[in-house]
């Protein structure tokens, strides 16, 4: 109820549309990995989701991030059901993945920012291996790539105030991993995939 | 507004209008003949269906009163700002001097108009936030393109925001030959914008039927001097006619709805020569058909101030 208000609050002051334009928003199971520019682009991007995807999506976030404070706790477990990964002093009992595959073999379905940490807008970082080991270990998930556009300009990093400007999310077509791909390959092709939908190409 | 038998014929007429224009819409699906022209023909159909709600939107804020169509017109204003800055090479830099100028300057304007303040409406933007914003901008340090930057920020906030006020400020206007009292300024609101609009949709029907020679194709290509001609001069004369809902005599009226009409026109090219630099057909994608708020609203910006003016200077007491 309060995550449906949410989204409309969000969807409202963004304008964000939803452009499926390479899948349809289906009830598969999938990982939604798309450019990160700014502290909103999980909330757009959930927030783009017809209401019974979002109740299935969980976003990856930073645990050292939304466990600092009372309210960013309670929006992340109760509103968003974030998975918690630690970005620091990772162990093998504390393993991002596990987390992730653990989500996943609920049924649920994540939103992945594979660059790890944000960029300018325009500009898409090398992809971390995270993404591709998800794909391996779980082959029957569809990866649908996503732009988000214009959404550094609503909050820049630093800025408090979010300005109204107009945001719209694009879905690409879903990638599955190839029996003989590896793990560059599969990582340059996922990659490709976001930089096409939003226009951008390596010089 | 006080609803007495002008009100009602007003009213009556647009429904009427719509009416016939929704029936010709279906008629016209009914034969096509060509999958290209089915395209022009649904994008005629979608207009004419948000054509509905505009209307529908508009009428009831001018029956509610003077309240809501301050508000009603504050919120196109934010929505035209949201477009036009959406589209403009901002920075960085600019982000604190763009907040003011959404959540700050913009109901501060409306209130001015509310209130009503003349005397600061008149100034508010053009001195006190011309000269505010580029400081604030100046703070943030950042230098690169600054002049462009500070240009864009300025002309989006008189566009949208300046500009646009002074159509729900006819509201504050007191006549000294009133015929309906009260109620002179939301009629004079009506008039403006049924013909400001209706030119827009007229040219739009004129150009469609007879456009041969383009008139600025580098502009917008859609545009023919058929298309303008016909489109002004008939809303034009629908100006004059409707001379009895305003304080003017009938050519008055009709001499009013010709610079309202022009200017008009002049905005929607003026506008047309952003987004070509922008790359872009539309504004935005909010309204089924037509583009965005500001694919609407763009002549009512050109003609809205100066026929404010006009109409203080020469006819209120």
């Amino acid at each position: 109820m309060k995550g449906q208000s949410l989204a409309t609050m969000v969807r409202l002051f963004t304008g964000a549309q939803a452009r499926w334009s390479g899948c349809g928003p289906e009830t598969r199971q999938r990982v939604y990995f798309a450019n990160h520019t700014s502290n909103l682009d999980f909330v757009l991007l959930w927030a783009a989701l017809p209401r019974h995807l979002r109740a299935r999506t969980r976003p990856i976030a930073a645990h050292d991030y939304w466990t600092a404070a009372p309210h960013r706790q309670f929006l992340a477990e109760k509103i968003f059901r974030a998975v918690l990964i630690e970005r620091k002093n990772v162990t093998r009992s504390n393993n991002p993945l596990h987390h992730m595959l653990a989500a996943l073999d609920a049924q649920d379905s994540l939103i992945i920012f594979p660059e790890g940490g944000r960029n300018a807008e325009g500009n898409v970082g090398e992809f971390k291996s995270g993404i591709y080991h998800l794909a391996k270990e779980r082959r029957s998930v569809e990866f649908v790539p996503v732009w988000i556009d214009n959404l550094s300009r609503v909050l820049p990093k630093g800025e408090i105030l979010p300005l109204p400007l107009l945001c719209s999310v694009t879905f690409g077509a879903p990638l599955v991993l190839q029996e003989a791909e590896n793990k560059a390959a599969f990582l340059d092709r996922a990659r490709n995939a976001v930089m096409s939908l939003g226009g951008r190409h390596d010089e | 507004m006080h609803f007495d038998r002008s009100v009602f014929i007003l009213f009556g007429s647009v429904a009427g209008l719509l009416t016939i224009a929704t029936i010709i819409g279906w008629l016209l699906r009914l034969r096509i003949t060509s999958e290209g022209s089915g395209k022009v023909i649904d994008n005629l159909n979608a207009r004419i269906r948000a054509w509905w709600w505009m209307v529908v939107i508009f009428l009831t804020a001018l029956s509610l009163g003077r309240h809501v169509v301050t508000i009603l017109f504050a919120l196109l204003s934010f929505l035209s700002l949201r477009e036009f800055v959406t589209l403009s090479p901002t920075a960085r830099g600019d982000h604190r001097a763009l907040t003011w100028a959404f959540f700050i300057i913009l109901p501060a304007q409306y209130w001015l108009v509310y209130t009503p303040w003349y005397g600061m409406f008149a100034i508010f933007v053009p001195v006190y936030a011309f000269l505010f914003l580029p400081i604030r901008q100046a703070l943030a340090g950042e230098t690169k393109h600054f002049l462009m930057r500070t240009a864009v920020v300025q002309w989006a906030l008189m566009i949208c925001v300046y500009c646009l006020s002074h159509a729900p400020a006819l509201l504050m206007l007191q006549f000294a030959t009133g015929r309906h009292g009260i109620d002179d300024g939301a009629l004079l609101l009506f008039f403006l914008v049924a013909v400001v609009e209706l030119s827009d949709v007229l040219q739009y029907v004129w150009g469609k039927l007879f456009g041969r020679h383009k008139i600025a194709p580098i502009l917008s290509p859609s545009k023919t001097w058929e298309g303008f001609l016909g489109g002004v001069l008939s809303a034009s004369a629908v100006g004059a006619a409707l001379w009895w809902i305003t304080p003017f005599a009938w050519w008055q009226a009709g001499l009013l709805a010709l610079i309202a009409t022009l200017l008009g026109f002049c905005g929607g090219l003026v506008m047309s020569a952003i987004k070509r630099d922008r790359g872009v057909k539309d504004w935005g994608a909010l309204i089924e058909g037509h583009g965005g708020i500001l694919d609407r609203l763009d002549s009512l910006c050109f003609a809205a101030p100066v026929f404010f003016h006009l109409t203080r200077y020469f006819f209120t007491a």
